[in-house]
């Protein structure tokens, strides 16, 4: 089937079986490989992705229900050479280790502060759970995601 | 996977249009059980027909002193719908404590509870509410919809549309957790409506049921204390690696307690 759907700003078509999935779709058919696959299984986190402004699963979608969408990767993030604040902060915090986890971390954090720019250290921690980061501890992932919090609010102050 | 055609209707007609004479095509709402089943190859269906284009499905709205929740709705919508939160918060508090952020994000209620898995939430917090089941057919009480361990009454060629959910006078839901999964170890919702009180129980069994004794027990007296003397029996209950059949029941007069006292 052609799927067609729009990928950090640009509209994208690429063919994909019913059972392609979203994650697939990007990584095999779009190049996009900053999506990683950890467990396959829902559980890790590592392949989360925005769809329609929301973070999911991209292993756990099929390409097909994302026909017409907009969808946001780790690769739609940063601003020409400008990182995103949460990629400078983990950058800054050393929230990553070998770095597996962190796109899906990284865009996970984003949909948090999408809804909650001021979460607390706990309310980042819970948000967390569908995350698995095997080298860190998490300590220097929940510093860097409130640091960026801090970064982005002080960002849409100087905006106003 | 193995490989199937893909429908994406745009209306309930069509869907059920779908599904008639086509026994093993499945229906696919949020895909946060079913996908994972058909990566592990558990399921064959010839086709899958995905609900997610169908906006008749979605949305809740205030209704006849009640709550009317698309099939449709997801998770994260529920928890922090300001209707939810207003009418019913112990509903909108169960939603977000259902698995991780990503999963409450794309699963459904009317999937999760087609699905009936024996230790999800919605299932207790349904059966305590009084709440009804609507499918493309007919309307019916949600304690008669879950019928077993992954079993529902709806038929081969029905599909949920909405349940309708009462306000309560008091409502909570207390869950102990599997760490990993966030699924119910045992979750027990407690009601109190003008119908009176009803204690509905996840995770312990094969599929949710009602603590009759308890209810009996708080109808007089809607305090913590009431339950002090109510025996739970292990006979009927689950037993697995993360808990034996006796410690959930243990756990089920614990979480009902803690329900009893959020409800206040």
């Amino acid at each position: 089937m052609k799927v067609s759907m729009s990928v950090n700003g640009k509209q994208v078509s690429g063919e994909a079986e019913p059972r392609t999935l979203l994650v697939e779709f990007l990584r095999y058919e779009l190049g996009l490989t900053g999506t990683h696959v950890g467990c396959d299984t829902s559980q890790c986190g590592a392949c989360v992705v925005h769809v329609n402004g929301s973070s999911v699963k991209s292993c756990t979608m099929l390409a097909v229900q994302a026909e017409g969408a907009q969808v946001t990767t780790i690769e739609g993030m940063a601003q020409g050479d400008e990182l995103h604040p949460l990629q400078a902060a983990f950058r800054e915090h050393h929230g990553l280790q070998c770095g597996f986890c962190t796109p899906g971390m990284i865009m996970s954090a984003a949909d948090l502060l999408k809804t909650n720019p001021s979460p607390s250290e706990h309310e980042v921690r819970e948000w967390l759970e569908g995350n698995i980061c095997r080298c860190t501890g998490y300590h220097n992932i929940v510093k860097a995601i409130l640091a960026a919090a801090d970064t982005m609010r002080g960002a849409a102050r100087a905006a106003e | 996977m193995y490989s199937f055609e893909y429908h994406r209707p745009g209306s309930v007609a069509e869907a059920a249009q779908l599904l008639t004479g086509n026994e093993d095509a499945k229906l696919l709402a949020g895909g946060m059980t079913y996908i994972p089943t058909l990566k592990q190859r558990l399921a064959q269906p010839s086709a899958v027909i995905d609900l997610g284009g169908i906006a008749e499905l979605k949305g809740i709205k205030e209704e006849a002193g009640g709550l009317t929740i698309g099939a449709m709705t997801t998770h994260g919508e529920v928890a922090s719908s300001a209707a939810v939160r207003q009418a019913i918060p112990a509903l909108a508090a169960l939603a977000s404590n259902i698995g991780d952020a990503q999963v409450r994000n794309r699963g459904t209620i009317g999937g999760s509870i087609s699905n009936n898995d024996p230790a999800a939430d919605y299932p207790a917090a349904l059966v305590a509410l009084g709440a009804t089941v609507r499918t493309s057919k007919r309307e019916l009480a949600a304690e008669d919809f879950f019928t077993g361990m992954f079993e529902t009454a709806l038929e081969e060629d029905e599909i949920l549309t909405a349940v309708h959910v009462p306000k309560p006078e008091k409502a909570a839901y207390s869950k102990f957790a599997n760490p990993a999964s966030r699924y119910a170890i045992v979750g027990v919702f407690v009601a109190r409506t003008s119908a009176g009180v009803r204690v509905a129980v996840t995770g312990a069994g094969p599929a949710v049921f009602r603590a009759t004794e308890m209810e009996q027990a708080l109808a007089g007296n809607f305090s913590a204390a009431a339950l002090d003397n109510v025996t739970v029996a292990a006979d009927a209950l689950n037993s697995d690696i993360h808990a034996s059949a006796e410690y959930r029941a243990h756990l089920v007069k614990v979480m009902a307690k803690r329900a009893v006292e959020a409800a206040g």
